[in-house]
């Protein structure tokens, strides 16, 4: 009978639990890491992607849309990029829902929506799996690196059960915590964007598996802001732009590997 | 036979309304206040079809309050102007709309600047240097056509403003005797006895 509280994902157990948002934040701890660093002038995601091998056609990626094609990083609202970890039909779902409410916000009130407050409208959609009966909840947790006039830049995360917090450097997914116990030692507060890239992908390197980092297992994003109009703009890197970034950084591949990049 | 006027200049705002309630040719009241505060920086003159003057401006101003609570800040005045527009608008289409006529002051804590939207029954918005509403305008806009400057002190904005109710009190039939006149600043909003 232990399992007796284990289906219904509204019923506490005796113990004060929801076992469902326990096994769902479970699923996302085995999905692939996102890292965000908020930086003085921007702010840096990266992600590591899962799905990979060389029969899958990345077509669709290597062009890539503005609003990124990859697996993990998404363009939420011109002033809002996400980067997702957990079970990516639910993601997809979720980054719909976000745009649909950036989208509402502008039509209201004719604003790009306040970064906190986007996070607030996944999480008490979240939040309501966590309390209306035979539903599962999302199994995914986002991260959301804005910037609104109210506060500049920020970076948000939030998890299955509807709670979201702020903060200057985090990670989810698979070894997240060891990338958070890197990013509190390396932290710096007046840190610049280019050295949070720096940053971002030395973390990066060290909790992903493989030796060296490579566009098919890596997505890249900064938002940062136009010197010309002081308006938000993001960047999500097509995979040529990854490769070229690792390389910069020391981090890509040797050279006899150079067929394999997509450029 | 509502008159406001309303003027930016530097770092500030100044809506000015006249304080008649009228009832058909009778004067009913003369201290009535046609500017709403709606937040700490921004107020609202409005006028047109008395009850639903009243009405509006306690709709708005109550959900520029709620999305306070809520969202932990206020509206920014743009934003508040976009919303505002669209209330009208939503409410022209309806089976019985609203007529009323605004001006939107407001002070933007986030870039510092002043802003003065002019707005309508129909649901036209514009953003404006200074705007009038009523038939004070016949007389107020050409005024500050001329003397309307941008980088103006707050007692030289007032002072283009006292020309314009000048004006009207001059030529107007039905002169309106008293006015409130409200400022927004980076300090919020008050009144000044004028």
């Amino acid at each position: 009978m232990a399992r007796r509280y284990d289906s219904r994902t509204t019923i506490f157990s005796p113990e004060g639990r929801l076992y469902q948002i326990e096994y769902a934040m479970e699923a996302i701890s085995h999905a692939g890491t996102v890292l965000g660093v908020l930086a003085k002038d921007g702010i840096v995601l990266a992600a590591e992607k899962k799905v990979t091998g060389k029969l899958l056609d990345l077509s669709g990626a290597r062009e890539g849309g503005y609003g990124g094609s990859g697996e993990k990083i998404f363009l939420l609202n011109s002033n809002v990029i996400g980067g997702v970890a957990g079970i990516t039909a639910d993601a997809n779902s979720l980054v719909n829902y976000a745009r649909s409410a950036a989208q509402r916000h502008l039509f209201l009130y004719n604003e790009d929506i306040p970064v906190e407050l986007l996070a607030q409208r996944l999480c008490d959609l979240k939040q309501g799996y966590t309390q209306y009966g035979g539903l599962r909840p999302f199994g995914v947790s986002l991260l959301y690196a804005g910037y609104d006039p109210h506060y500049q830049f920020q970076l948000y995360h939030s998890d299955p059960s509807g709670n979201y917090s702020g903060w200057k450097a985090t990670s989810i997914g698979a070894n997240n915590g060891t990338a958070q116990s890197l990013l509190k030692q390396e932290y710096k507060d007046d840190i610049g964007i280019d050295d949070a890239i720096d940053l971002v992908l030395r973390v990066m390197s060290k909790t992903m598996d493989s030796t060296t980092l490579g566009s098919e297992k890596l997505e890249f994003a900064t938002l940062t802001l136009d010197p010309a109009t002081q308006k938000p703009k993001a960047k999500i890197y097509r995979p040529a732009e990854v490769d070229a970034l690792l390389q910069k950084q020391g981090l890509g591949k040797k050279d006899e590997d150079a067929e394999m990049k997509t450029s | 036979m509502d008159v406001s006027f309303a003027i930016t200049g530097k770092g500030y705002v100044i809506l000015a309304a006249d304080t008649t309630a009228a009832h058909s040719i009778l004067k009913v009241k003369l201290d009535e206040d046609k500017i709403k505060e709606l937040s700490p920086h921004l107020a609202m003159a409005y006028s047109g079809e008395p009850g639903d003057t009243v009405q509006f401006a306690e709709y708005v101003e109550r959900n520029i309050r709620l999305y306070q609570i809520r969202n932990l800040y206020p509206l920014r005045p743009a934003s508040a102007a976009s919303w505002i527009r669209r209330s009208l608008a939503d409410s022209l289409r309806s089976r019985k709309p609203y007529s009323v006529n605004l001006l939107l002051g407001g002070y933007d804590t986030n870039t510092h600047t002043p802003h003065l939207y002019w707005m309508d029954y129909l649901g036209t918005l514009t953003e404006v240097p200074f705007g009038a509403h009523g038939y004070g305008s016949y007389f107020a806009l050409s005024l500050l056509d001329r003397y309307h400057d941008p980088e103006a002190p707050l007692e030289e904005g007032l002072a283009v403003l006292r020309r314009c109710i000048d004006e009207v009190a001059k030529r107007l039939i039905v002169a309106q005797p008293k006015y409130k006149v409200k400022v927004i600043d980076k300090d919020g909003v008050r009144e000044i006895e004028f």
